[in-house]
């Protein structure tokens, strides 16, 4: 490693995935040949919750696979726990049921007959006996909050929503150390996305999984995340607290992103005289900013 | 994973026979391969290789790409060129253990290995140089005149064109839902025969909801704009020969004449 990897320096923490200098590249020698994934260096500690915001085609995705070792760098390396992922005889397999990665739109993936079937192809994977599959299956079903009464039921009957929980329960039923969500809300109505998003949060606050959310919405991740990585054209652009990262505001929108809402307001108010700090980044703290600086105290 | 078929690819660029008519391209690869199972000399091949290097160069597809689809049909050749080695009777020239490789079983098997290398290269020099779209619409004027027997001809080219423009979309699919499966550590390279077609079931059964559900939208889709099947349907882009096609006629007339001519001439016969 090199002492250029960013985030390095914070050392204190156990550290359970870094990226070294990675490169990705499409369709090397061909005339679609394009770079995905331009020198990136990262370091993920455990317990962390992150969000990935990037615009659609700013690399965040094929950077998810590789923390996996669905895909292969073409460059650099990636060391899951101090071990070389690419290093010969290092087991793939394993890894997968350590990182367990959420896909886009998860419910295109179910098949079995039944809802815990489904839930427990992950489990059965990693050769634990039918009992065991099945108790992990119904403890992380229970855990997205889906109703138990149809965990008989053909998962291909539910609606959109319970099928991207029963897809998420998959994934965790493996008892992941890092989840990896890639746009788990795409596609769900504003409840069922806080739904979802608080689901995720009580996961890493209760069992201390690390996560990664990928997402394009800004809006989504600031209440949730405690770190974002903001990514372009393949490079990471900002890699910050959600305050820090939101006072770049100009320049996400540069690229096609932008702060939550709130962070425009603040500093709309700001500018036409009122006494508020332009870092809150949910409405309830820029409620309870805007309050304090008209001197009442927030409830 | 599932990128490198380049069987049936469109390349993109600007040449001459990428701008010819696709009736011409049709009839052309045809009567490519008509003349291929006429010679019976070697004079015949020297003429439709040098046809075929010019084509391809005027193309100005590079080679390499047309090499690499041919990767997939290597086995197929390695066992027709060894069947056709060993097999044929004839004038013996080396003989070990049972087997024997005769005169005649040589000059055959090279001229098999010829004729499917230059079939297989032949047909990619028209999906290389004409869009899908394109050809489907070549096909449905081409055969127009089958109608007459009640074929329906604008469905099958419509199915055709359908299909064709599904491929990479099922392909893309394919390897997305096979992604997910890996993620939920799916084996699918280990095992014997019955356990390896078992794993498979995870990915199949996605994969056909997920085709059904997209023909299904389509299906709407085009119902949604009036679509009725290929009575008074008019074209935006209507297909019309242009002078070009005049000549490439003409050029693949000339070549007809002359590669089956000489390629049949019993003065250059060697068996």
């Amino acid at each position: 490693m090199t002492a250029s990897c960013q985030g390095e320096a914070k050392g204190e923490e156990s550290v359970s995935i870094i990226i070294d200098h990675v490169n990705y590249i499409f369709g090397k020698g061909t005339e679609m040949e394009h770079k995905a994934l331009r020198d990136i260096c990262l370091s993920i500690p455990d317990g962390q919750f992150i969000g990935i915001i990037g615009h659609t085609g700013s690399g965040k995705s094929t950077l998810m696979q590789h923390l996996n070792g669905l895909l292969k760098a073409s460059e650099g390396t990636i060391y899951y726990n101090g071990e070389d992922i690419y290093e010969k005889g290092y087991d793939l397999k394993k890894l997968r049921s350590k990182v367990g990665l959420v896909f886009q739109y998860p419910e295109h993936q179910l098949f079995a007959e039944t809802v815990l079937a489904d839930v427990c192809y992950g489990p059965r994977n990693q050769g634990l006996d039918k009992k065991e599959c099945e108790l992990r299956a119904y403890d992380a079903l229970k855990k997205v909050g889906f109703p138990e009464d149809y965990i008989y039921s053909s998962p291909f009957d539910l609606s959109g929503g319970q099928k991207r929980r029963v897809a998420i329960a998959g994934v965790l039923a493996m008892k992941p150390e890092v989840l990896i969500l890639d746009e788990p809300t795409a596609g769900l109505d504003p409840k069922g996305r806080d739904e979802i998003l608080g689901l995720i949060k009580e996961l890493q606050k209760k069992e201390n999984i690390t996560i990664l959310l990928v997402s394009h919405s800004m809006e989504d991740v600031a209440e949730y995340v405690d770190r974002i990585v903001v990514m372009n054209k393949g490079e990471i652009l900002l890699d910050n607290t959600p305050k820090k990262v939101f006072s770049h505001y100009k320049e996400l929108e540069a690229i096609g992103l932008s702060a939550p809402q709130v962070t425009y307001i603040m500093h709309a108010l700001r500018e036409n005289g009122m006494n508020v700090s332009e870092d809150a980044t949910t409405i309830s703290e820029a409620a309870e900013e805007i309050l304090r600086a008209l001197g009442r105290t927030g409830s | 994973m599932l990128r490198d078929i380049t069987l049936g690819q469109y390349y993109q660029t600007e040449s001459v026979i990428h701008r010819l008519d696709p009736r011409v391209k049709l009839l052309g690869t045809i009567l490519f391969f008509v003349s291929l199972f006429l010679f019976n000399n070697p004079v015949g091949y020297v003429i439709a290789i040098v046809f075929l290097a010019a084509v391809i160069i005027m193309s100005k597809v590079p080679f390499s790409f047309m090499v690499k689809g041919m990767r997939t049909i290597v086995v197929l050749m390695l066992i027709t060129v060894l069947i056709n080695l060993f097999v044929t009777q004839g004038d013996v020239v080396v003989s070990f253990w049972k087997l024997r490789i005769t005169k005649q079983g040589i000059i055959l098997a090279a001229q098999l290995a010829l004729r499917i290398s230059l079939l297989i290269i032949g047909s990619s020099i028209m999906t290389l140089t004409t869009t899908p779209n394109h050809l489907t619409d070549g096909l449905e004027k081409g055969l127009r005149f089958l109608k007459v027997i009640k074929v329906p001809v604008h469905e099958i080219a419509m199915m055709m064109s359908i299909a064709l423009r599904f491929i990479p979309i099922l392909l893309e699919e394919t390897d997305r839902i096979m992604k997910a499966q890996l993620a939920r550590g799916a084996d699918l390279e280990s095992g014997n025969v019955f356990k390896r077609i078992k794993a498979m079931v995870p990915i199949l059964v996605p994969l056909f909801i997920s085709a059904f559900r997209r023909a299904g939208d389509l299906a709407n889709a085009m119902e949604a704009r009036c679509y009725h099947g290929g009575d008074g349907r008019t074209k935006m882009k209507p297909l019309k020969y242009k002078s070009g096609d005049a000549i490439a006629y003409l050029i693949l007339a000339a070549y007809m004449v002359l590669s089956i001519y000489l390629g049949r001439l019993s003065l250059f016969k060697i068996m």
